[in-house]
């Protein structure tokens, strides 16, 4: 289990103490076993529900709308270079 | 012992909308870097993403000119990462239930598969400064593009053959307005997954993707680079692991991404934000009639219809605008092999020239047409039309008007192009003389000199009977 939380917490890029790991340890625990509560429910022909509400095809015309403005776009860049976004080198 | 190599491809298309897939920020490229961004494309939290309807029509277009199975319902997914040019750390895809599936597309007489059709996302644009190693800039402008991602089974057996699929489906998408396909500004990208296999074995080796591919060419070098590759572990003995790898096109080799590569670990799930998209039984029925005919079948159509062999065809059915000109031009003057050579010749030359496409210019197809007939009918000579031509394509006047202006009418009077080459012959005595002993070289430096008199005007075949004449008779 713990292994488990370590990897999600990895792919989440979230970073947790020793002390943090054992706390979510125990939640993921009790979440687990609720869902497993829930996988004993007789679901065979049931489609699944992923949204509430009965709707299909919502969609908008194809049509170019005002962006924002460079400036607006870059105001929370946690650094810019000109009129890009700069970050950690990636490559 | 014999090897044979699998591939199979996934291809991503930028789709020609106006706008992006969730938003309205406008698609067009080569903006400045950061201008075609909102708060939806940027993922700032409590916004919601609404689907492009032209988005959703093109691809089932495809999928339709494809022979794909539209599904009746399809549903996005996020697709989880962390990457610096995905902004939300999700990107919106399809996953269990793609829009399209099963369909295939014909190359030199073979079906190649295509396993599925869906609808996605483009991701933003990283440039990674050579100057300074520190950090890499982000422009978003790309992201939330409207990107269609098609997946074939792998039915290619070469390297050759993958490059063929791949220009027939760009010109097929082209045929259908569906993207632009440019593969210099990123429209059209292209992923292989290869394998190679000793022959007859059942079952396929190990794959391995080979990414960053940015032209046909780097298609076919890599495949060949990766297949080579592999067929000499297999034939050393030697295991190697199901990976991606990455073309390096200065070293002219694939790469492993060894720690680099992340455990691909997406963790799709439905879409939230997104109600499913549900299509009617007849949909596939009624897209049928907005699809335009397809290349093979128009490659085949002007074979049969205008006796064209079939290398013209192909030519001229190359872009769908450049049949659609020869078609007319066909109207304007019935005589196809003839109209096929101009377009073909002298217009082709025009358009590499001042490289642009054969519907921004200013010859139409019917003054190509009324240019041909007048060479055709004996009005102005071959070279005089070529002349014309070029004075058209560049000011756009009419060639029967250009004809007129520069007074190039062929000289139809035996005696007027006589008194001109006595003419020539009395000026160029050493020509003449150099001609009398033999030297045949010196009878085209002749017939230039009794065009140039005539401004092209008179029929360079009749000149020469000329010349010769007076050698045997005079
Ligand atoms: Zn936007």
């Amino acid at each position: 289990m713990k292994q488990q939380v370590k990897y999600l917490a990895e792919l989440a890029r979230i970073a947790l103490t020793e002390q943090e790991l054992a706390g979510l340890e125990q939640d993921l625990e009790k979440i687990l076993d609720y869902v497993s509560q829930l996988e004993k429910i007789e679901t065979t022909g049931v489609e699944p529900t992923y949204h509430v509400v009965p709707m299909t095809n919502v969609w908008r015309q194809d049509k170019v709308e005002a962006s924002l403005s460079t400036e607006k776009a870059l105001a929370n860049a946690p650094e810019r270079h000109g009129n890009f976004f700069k970050v950690p080198r990636v490559i | 012992m014999k090897f044979e190599t699998v591939i199979g491809l996934e291809v991503h298309v930028e789709l020609a909308t106006a706008s992006k897939m969730f938003c309205g920020c406008s698609t067009s490229f080569g903006a400045a870097a950061n201008s075609q961004v909102c708060p939806i494309c940027l993922g700032m939290p409590g916004v919601l993403p609404v689907v492009n309807q032209e988005a959703v029509q093109l691809a089932l277009k495809t999928a339709v000119a494809f022979h794909c199975q539209i599904a009746a319902v399809c549903r996005f997914a996020r697709k989880s990462y962390f990457y610096p040019d995905l902004p939300k750390n999700y990107q919106i895809s399809q996953y269990e239930e793609p829009l399209a599936t099963g369909g295939w597309l014909e190359i030199s007489g073979q079906r190649i598969r295509i396993r599925r059709i869906h609808l996605e996302e483009d991701a933003g644009k990283l440039i990674h400064p050579e100057q300074d190693q520190t950090y890499s800039l982000i422009d978003f402008n790309r992201t939330g593009i409207p990107l269609m991602e098609i997946v074939t089974e792998p039915d290619l057996r070469s390297p050759e053959a993958a490059v063929e699929f791949l220009q027939r489906l760009r010109q097929n998408l082209r045929y259908l307005r569906v993207s632009d396909c440019s593969m210099e500004e990123g429209s059209l990208r292209c992923d292989a997954n290869i394998s190679v296999r000793r022959e007859g074995q059942p079952g396929l080796g190990v794959k391995v993707e080979v990414k960053n591919l940015n032209s046909f060419k780097s298609v076919r070098k890599a495949l060949l680079f990766e297949a080579s590759r592999q067929t000499r572990l297999l034939i050393e003995g030697k295991p190697f692991r199901q990976e991606t790898r990455l073309w390096n096109e200065n070293l002219g080799i694939t790469e492993s991404m060894r720690g680099k590569e992340q455990a691909h670990d997406y963790r799709y799930f439905p879409e939230p934000d997104l109600v499913p998209l549900r299509f009617e039984a007849g949909v596939t029925a009624s897209l049928k009639t907005e699809v335009v005919e397809l290349p093979q079948a128009r490659r085949e159509r002007l074979i049969k219809d205008y006796g064209l062999s079939s290398y013209e065809a192909e030519v001229l059915t190359a872009e769908k605008e450049v049949a659609d000109y020869f078609e007319e031009a066909v109207r304007y003057y019935p005589q196809p092999r003839m109209v096929a050579n101009w377009i073909m010749g002298d217009l082709a030359g025009l358009l590499r020239e001042k490289k642009c496409a054969i519907n921004q210019q200013p010859v139409t197809a019917e003054m190509l047409g009324e240019l041909a007939r007048m060479v055709h009918d004996g009005k102005i000579t071959m070279t005089a039309a070529k002349d014309v031509l070029r004075e058209t394509f560049n000011t756009g006047k009419h060639p029967a008007l250009v004809v007129q202006e520069r007074n190039l009418v062929q000289i139809d009077d035996a005696s007027a192009v006589k008194t001109v080459v006595d003419q020539v012959i009395a000026e160029n005595p050493k020509a003449w003389a150099d001609f009398l002993a033999g030297t045949d070289k010196a009878i085209g430096f002749l017939i230039g000199q009794v065009m140039r008199k005539t401004r092209g005007r008179a029929n360079p075949r009749k000149v020469e009977e000329l010349i010769r004449g007076y050698r045997h008779g005079k």
